[in-house]
């Protein structure tokens, strides 16, 4: 009997870590989340999103406070992006979300401004003011084409 | 003419026959589990034999596989000043298909070999007709513990070797290549999704402990009852219980959309 209760506790010990492992890889690797009731979910429209994805970051200062949850095309044909935010950040309703890039190639983001009103945003509600992504691709564009205009 | 047609009929009728049967043993398999008596303490036991036993050899060889996967792609990577996607690569090549499937074949070759052995012998032994004079469903009493411990361990034996093998490319990787911890672990945790990568990972680490555990305790149950036959029957779970684990990988994949 004592030696199958000490198999037992290995085996016990063994699912436990397993599980743990699995636990791991889909809560903190792959970003699994349960319960939506600690975040508010916010919607902003860009003519352009450059190469932002699903899953980049929303920051405010620099600090991370949620993610892009979902990209749409919208009735106009520009891009709807869904922000999952932390409901504790209060964001007053004339803040502006710019699609910014970390670094000169890096990964994109969204930079959250702060406005000046009192009033903040709620759960589904727009932001007035984007700014849409900074493309190099057309910066370069445009510098080859005024370049060659001024020859 | 007729002849060889005929010889090509008969081929035929037997794969399907083959077929048949081990789909026949699976579904007994399965009525049996939903059967009491539970058979908790078999279960116990053959999961020890099965899954604990078998931590050693995957932790190792996870971690070995993530040292080896560090080194060759930060090597590679860096060639296009690129080394900083390093934790990405790693992690969706392990989480995908590396970590599923060199799970999957190392414990056929460590358990479901065993297992088929086990069961044949005690068949050549008589000790299934044995339990069947006892009114005692040998597939019930001997297959579906065993069959149920192979499927339950391989997602839990894929998930440590998965995470041992990132521990494996950050030795690699940031202590002995220098690159940044910081940049490793982000790029891996951006780069992995949930729904996509870590479910697909667990469903195919599932589907295959199923496979294994289906194929490896029917091979023992139809094995030749002499020595001769149990080491055939061994040998023949181990090429095709590999064979499925690798065609079902593709397939699944595949079904996944990618």
């Amino acid at each position: 009997m004592q030696s199958h209760s000490t198999r037992d506790l290995i085996v016990g010990l063994f699912v436990l870590v397993g599980l743990g492992t699995i636990a791991y890889l889909s809560l903190q690797v792959g970003g699994l989340e349960f319960g939506g009731g600690k975040r508010i979910l916010l919607h902003a429209t860009f003519d352009d999103i450059g190469g932002l994805s699903v899953r980049a970051p929303v920051r405010v200062a620099g600090v991370k406070i949620g993610q892009v949850s979902a990209i749409v095309l919208d009735e106009d044909l520009r891009a709807r992006v869904f922000l999952e935010v932390e409901s504790g950040v209060e964001l007053s309703i004339d803040s502006s979300a710019a699609i910014r890039t970390a670094g000169l190639l890096g990964d994109q983001f969204i930079a959250v401004e702060l406005g000046a009103e009192d009033a903040v945003l709620l759960d589904g509600e727009e932001f007035t003011f984007t700014e849409s992504a900074f493309s190099i691709d057309k910066l370069i564009g445009r510098f080859i084409h005024d370049a060659g205009v001024s020859d | 003419m007729t002849g060889a047609i005929r010889e090509l009929g008969a081929q035929s009728i037997l794969r399907v026959q083959a077929l048949g049967r081990i789909a026949n043993f699976g579904g007994s398999l399965v009525g049996c589990m939903f059967r009491p008596p539970t058979r908790f303490g078999f279960f116990i036991r053959a999961l020890y034999d099965t899954g604990v036993l078998s931590v050693a050899l995957i932790g190792l060889s996870g971690f070995t596989v993530g040292m080896v996967l560090g080194l060759q792609l930060y090597t590679t990577l860096a060639r296009f000043g690129a080394e900083q996607g390093l934790g990405a690569v790693v992690g969706l090549s392990l989480i995908r298909e590396l970590g599923p499937v060199l799970t999957g074949l190392l414990v056929t070759g460590r358990a479901g070999s065993a297992i088929t052995a086990e069961i044949g012998a005690m068949k050549a032994t008589e000790q299934l007709d044995g339990l069947r004079m006892m009114a005692i469903n040998p597939i019930h009493f001997v297959a579906m513990p065993r069959a149920l411990a192979l499927a339950l361990a391989m997602p839990l034996l894929n998930g440590i070797f998965i995470t041992l093998s990132f521990a494996g490319a950050y030795a690699v990787g940031v202590t002995l290549q220098g690159l940044d911890g910081g940049v490793y672990i982000s790029g891996l945790e951006s780069a992995i999704r949930f729904s996509e990568d870590v479910g697909q990972s667990l469903i195919k680490s599932a589907v295959f402990g199923g496979l294994l555990g289906l194929i490896a305790t029917y091979k023992g149950h139809a094995c030749v009852p002499d020595a001769a036959g149990v080491a055939r029957a061994t040998t023949s779970t181990v090429v095709t219980a590999s064979i499925c684990i690798l065609l079902s990988d593709y397939m699944i994949t595949a079904l996944w959309g990618v």
